[in-house]
């Protein structure tokens, strides 16, 4: 599909050296006339958006700043659920407010701008990758400490007032599984685990919970981590009003455990501790079996999100030998949910 | 028709070019893609060898299952499956239906990602 959308992504495919100069208009005006842009380096991973790596120069200090931009400063197609950088900068300032460990937001720029919709951060010193902070020795300290430190800040975020937020879409547990029966049938790709998963979510929906500001992708690669546990919540772009439970169940689904399946939450620690300390933290008292049918919604949930991120190479959106590889990725969440599903059955 | 190279041949090849020497000389983005590049060159040598007889259990389960004809095609007895699933005729305590998702889901794994951790728990004895 040779979309008008794909050749404007093109057209506006931002390199090292324009992505500096139109930093520097911004940075100019911030930090004062001597203010230069020192290394500007786009980071392998992200998929959604782009990432860069830049520091200010000024008055000889230096200062670590992070750009989060649209693909080439074109805003995200329909088919994502992203909320839009200029709402994602806003949330993580709300985040600060109420403690939870996020960056500081330095400018937000709109699709006007020379570079596009974009927001610029400070960077946060730690570790993203989830096979290190599970693995290295770096973090033998932090490992232990993460479960309670994830469950006070969801508790942080849950927290917010949702009268002080902008407006943003809602969505509980049985209007996502509406919304991702209706994606995977329309790809008309048949999968009898997703039919099953889909058949007994529907049959066994839980009451919802009080509403809350859902993060929507708190789980490992979006945790900043450093020695010390958790240093810097990011990746805001899915957040949502929705059930607690959500964010909850999402960082311990296997897919974000990276192979150390035994710990529940992240990889890196028991489900009790998380929970022990979210409510703590002035968090609603859940039990771990209240998180079991949010954790197959979320396998489910990565599974179709692996075949619509297939779908942008099939429907020749995204050329990419990544999102060729992901369609074949999809069986993962299969195993996991087959997993789940043998787990509840044995205890029915 | 030659053989020599083989397609295992060639494919073992490129997936060592990138491995051996293209990786070495990327960074970033490039670096990361090359990595996935090599990877799916894996899947394509597993799903060489895996494939034929995969499918044909498959097939035979799933005939067995449906209470089908042995011999008819998998991409309907799958359709017919899932429709199943979904007018509620089957369901998670249906006999044998699990149990056969589990069995097609390993072999399908076993392709795409043989190292991915809820292959190994699903051929695990539970506690």
């Amino acid at each position: 599909m040779a979309s008008p959308f794909f050749l404007v992504i093109v057209a506006k495919m931002g390199s090292p050296d324009q992505i500096t100069s139109a930093l520097k208009a911004w940075a100019t005006a911030k930090f004062g006339g001597d203010a230069d842009i020192v290394g500007a380096k786009r980071l392998s991973g992200g998929a959604s958006q782009e990432t860069w790596a830049f520091d200010v120069v000024s008055g000889g200090a230096a200062t670590p700043c992070i750009l989060r931009r649209a693909p080439g400063g074109t805003p995200v197609p329909a088919t994502s659920h992203a909320i839009g950088l200029p709402m994602e900068a806003k949330l993580i300032s709300a985040a600060a407010e109420a403690g939870v460990p996020v960056p500081a937001v330095l400018g937000v720029m709109g699709s006007d701008s020379a570079i596009g919709d974009a927001y610029i951060m400070s960077r946060i010193a730690g570790e993203t990758l989830g096979r290190k902070i599970l693995r290295d020795e770096e973090f033998a300290a932090a490992r232990p400490r993460l479960s309670a430190q994830c469950g006070k800040a969801l508790a942080g975020i849950h927290s917010i007032p949702l009268g002080s937020l902008p407006d943003l879409p809602a969505n509980d547990g049985v209007s996502q599984l509406d919304r991702y029966d209706e994606i995977y049938r329309s790809f008309d790709l048949p999968r009898p685990v997703f039919e099953l998963a889909l058949a007994w979510l529907r049959d066994t929906a839980p009451e919802p919970a009080q509403q809350v500001l859902v993060h929507g992708d708190f789980r490992l690669g979006n945790l900043m981590v450093d020695a010390e546990g958790l240093a810097s919540v990011l990746d805001w772009e899915l957040a949502h009003i929705g059930d607690p439970r959500e964010d909850i169940a999402w960082l311990c689904v296997n897919s974000w455990r990276f192979g150390h399946s035994e710990n529940r939450v992240g990889g890196f620690g028991p489900l009790d501790e998380l929970l022990d300390a979210y409510a703590a933290a002035g968090g609603q008292r859940f039990r771990e079996q209240d998180i079991d049918w949010w954790e197959i919604m979320g396998s489910l949930k990565w599974g179709i999100m692996c075949m619509i991120m297939y779908r942008a190479y099939s429907s020749g959106a995204d050329p990419s030998v990544e999102r060729a590889a992901i369609g074949r990725r999809v069986s993962e969440t299969e195993i996991d949910l087959v997993n789940l599903l043998e787990g509840v059955r044995a205890r029915a | 028709m030659h053989d020599a190279p083989s397609t295992k041949e060639l494919i073992e090849a490129v997936k060592r070019f990138i491995d051996e020497t293209a990786s070495k000389q990327l960074t970033g983005h490039a670096a990361f893609h090359a990595r996935v590049a090599s990877n799916v060159l894996g899947t394509v040598m597993r799903e060489l060898e895996q494939r034929p007889g995969a499918e044909s259990a498959e097939a035979a389960s799933l005939a067995t299952l449906l209470g089908a004809d042995a011999g008819a095609d998998t991409d309907s007895l799958n359709r017919d499956l899932c429709a199943r699933i979904r007018s509620g005729a089957m369901t998670l305590s249906t006999p044998g239906l699990l149990e056969h998702l589990k069995t097609t889901t390993i072999a399908q794994l076993s392709i795409d990602q043989p190292n991915y951790s809820g292959l190994a728990r699903a051929v695990t004895p539970r506690r």
